[in-house]
């Protein structure tokens, strides 16, 4: 009797080891990927996922330069953070060749400046940040970023900027027309006076508000990303998603492969299953996003098909991805932050 | 059955030899959970900032420099005084300052009113107290921006009775904020009150008003200074937690300035990405705040010897 459940015991050890190894830890966004899929990957493949969530790319830095590194095998890090990542050697590479889906991928998102040929990481959604207006409210045209840093009486008082630096510094410069990263003083006392004077009309900054804030009615326009837009007019407020001419903030999210992952090869199954266009359109239906894949209209829903949010006018100007500075110029717009919001 | 001789107390000695071995919990629990956190923090400020986050292991005094000292934006200006952080300073103390007034103006007459409750109901009324701190602090703050917005319950209720013609802007104010922390902290305040105002004797009201004091005077001279203790930790306690919070002043307040907390909060988790200076803000609040309870602690020891 004893014999047998010895045996029992290290049959079950060998099976949970042998288990142990079918595992993947996922670093990824709060509220970013359908449960329906995570399970979907398990059922194919037999590998458990596990997921920790973070909701900005700095906590997710900082989380990972802080001792996490070699816990987790991808995570999903916006454009800038990417080259940010690969920078602070924190980046696995990988071939094309192990990568059965990498033939799906968008062309346009092959060679992108912040991984050009993709060599560490592959496109999860994209999408834009702009601002949506209440038209119930304002009824002129809404396509100028004059309305956020110069709003007209109607919005004044009633403005919800996203808590973020890189967005605020990014579409403030778009206004102006200075570029992203400039050591100028002249065109940063400029962006900072700006700021500061817009400001004076502006009600809150809040991100993870800014949705709530537009349905809600207490913000009459906000600095949003369009697929928050879309959630917010399908909840009901009377918001249209504008394409302001000066150009607006650009961004794509990326699954990247870790530096010491521990289940690399795992990792790499993850990733192909995401650059499947079934898999890839059901986060789209439940992010609201793009997607960076190829072929993956047929799986889409309706109302996502046809949302304004992500199907841009066809005289829309063009966006841009926010630039990564160098640290000396860094400092400056860190300081014109802080100025703005002591 | 004990007899009577065998039924007595351990004396201080009886504990000798067995009593490091059993304070070992407590002194591991200081220190690894009180002293090593505040330590790590004290050594980061004084490291150098790595960019993006981080450190790198070479003493340095930026952190604090760039605290107390302004270089102008391209640091080529002779250093003055650096008025950013003392203004974020200066206006964390003001609100905390207001919530704590604020509590004291609601909490006292609550606790008094409690504490002169019937022994048998005065249980009920002190759980009515804590019965909404169930509920999760960041839900309770969601629920009053619901509450005081412009198209608000509130709003609604005083144009309905006619009291305003207009909606009032208390959202993204800081009347908002203050209201936050009062509702946030309120019981820390009410409590100690009411547990010095229990201790009160009313025979002292009765003495007083035998001697001609009319309710006014009692007040000053009988119960004030009986149940000052109280009041002094319920101040305490309101306000240093309303020191550091950054939840009612960024979803009541638009977050539309930095406070102590949100200040802090921006070096690590957003993209200032400053740890030493983080450390430092954290730092210089702490030395603050010892100072403030060392000075009450110098004034109650002085209160007793007198």
């Amino acid at each position: 009797m004893n014999r047998l459940m010895l045996t029992t015991a290290a049959l079950a050890l060998i099976g949970a080891a042998a288990h142990a190894e079918e595992t993947l830890s996922v670093y990824h966004w709060f509220e970013y990927m359908p449960q329906e899929l995570v399970d979907k990957f398990t059922a194919e493949t037999g590998i458990k996922v596990t997921i920790d969530t973070y909701d900005s790319n700095e906590a997710m830095l900082a989380s990972l330069k802080a001792g996490k590194l070699g816990q987790y095998d991808v995570a999903v890090p916006g454009d800038y953070m990417v080259q940010i990542m690969a920078g602070e050697g924190l980046l696995d590479t990988f071939t094309p060749e192990e990568l059965p889906g990498y033939a799906n991928i968008d062309p346009q998102w092959v060679d992108v400046p912040f991984d050009p040929g993709r060599k560490s990481s592959i496109p999860y959604q994209w999408g834009s940040t702009a601002f949506a207006v209440n038209r119930d409210v304002f009824k002129g045209d809404i396509n100028s970023l004059g309305l956020i840093f110069d709003p007209p009486p109607e919005l004044q008082g009633k403005i919800n900027v996203l808590d973020s630096q890189g967005e605020v510094l990014a579409l403030g410069s778009m206004y102006l027309g200075i570029p992203q990263c400039t050591n100028d003083k002249e065109q940063l006392k400029a962006l900072m006076e700006m700021l500061l004077k817009a400001k004076a009309s502006w009600a809150s900054f809040g991100s993870d508000t800014a949705k709530d804030v537009l349905v809600s009615g207490d913000a009459a326009a906000g600095m949003i990303y369009n697929g928050f837009a879309a959630k917010a007019r399908a909840e009901g407020a009377p918001v249209e998603y504008a394409y302001p001419k000066e150009g607006y903030v650009v961004w794509m999210d990326n699954v990247v492969l870790l530096k010491d992952a521990p289940n690399r090869a795992n990792a790499l199954k993850f990733m192909d299953f995401l650059l499947q266009p079934e898999n890839a359109a059901a986060v789209t239906n439940y992010a609201a996003y793009t997607s960076g894949v190829m072929g993956v209209e047929p799986f889409l829903s309706d109302a996502v098909k046809s949302s304004p949010e992500t199907n841009p006018p066809a005289d829309a100007a063009k966006g841009s991805f926010i630039a990564v500075c160098d640290e000396e110029t860094q400092k400056l717009y860190d300081a014109v932050w802080t100025n703005l919001k002591k | 059955m004990a007899g009577p001789g065998s039924n007595h107390a351990p004396g201080p000695g009886s504990w000798r030899g067995i009593l490091v071995p059993l304070l070992l919990p407590t002194w591991a629990m200081i220190g690894i959970f009180l002293l090593l956190p505040v330590l790590l923090m004290a050594v980061y400020s004084f490291l150098t900032k790595e960019f993006r986050g981080g450190v790198e292991w070479e003493f340095s005094l930026a952190a604090y420099d760039q605290f107390f000292l302004n270089r102008g934006l391209f640091g080529d200006e002779p250093p003055t005084l650096e008025w950013t952080y003392i203004t974020v300073f200066a206006r964390s103390i003001a609100q905390a300052a207001g919530a704590t007034a604020l509590c004291l103006l609601i909490g006292f007459p609550t606790a008094w009113f409690i504490a002169t409750r019937p022994a048998s109901s005065r249980g009920i009324w002190l759980f009515l107290i804590t019965v909404p701190y169930w509920v999760n602090l960041l839900i309770r703050t969601v629920s009053l921006r619901f509450l005081i917005r412009e198209n608000g319950p509130l709003n609604d209720a005083l144009m309905g009775v006619g009291l305003i013609s207009e909606p009032l802007q208390i959202i993204n104010t800081n009347m908002a904020v203050q209201l936050g922390l009062f509702y946030s902290y309120l019981p820390f305040m009410v409590l100690p009150i009411y547990a010095a105002v229990e201790r009160y004797s009313f025979a002292y009201s009765e003495a007083a008003a035998d001697l001609y004091a009319n309710r006014w005077v009692t007040l000053r001279e009988i119960v004030l200074p009986i149940v000052r203790p109280g009041i002094v930790a319920g101040c305490i306690l309101v306000f240093i937690p309303s020191l550091g919070a950054f939840l009612a002043p960024n979803l009541l307040g638009g977050a539309k300035n930095f406070m102590i907390g949100s200040l802090i909060e921006e070096q690590f988790k957003k993209s200032l990405g400053n740890w030493p200076f983080g450390a430092a803000v954290s730092m210089i609040l702490m030395t603050l705040v010892l100072i403030v309870l060392f000075v009450q602690a110098r004034a109650a020891t002085r209160q007793e010897v007198r």
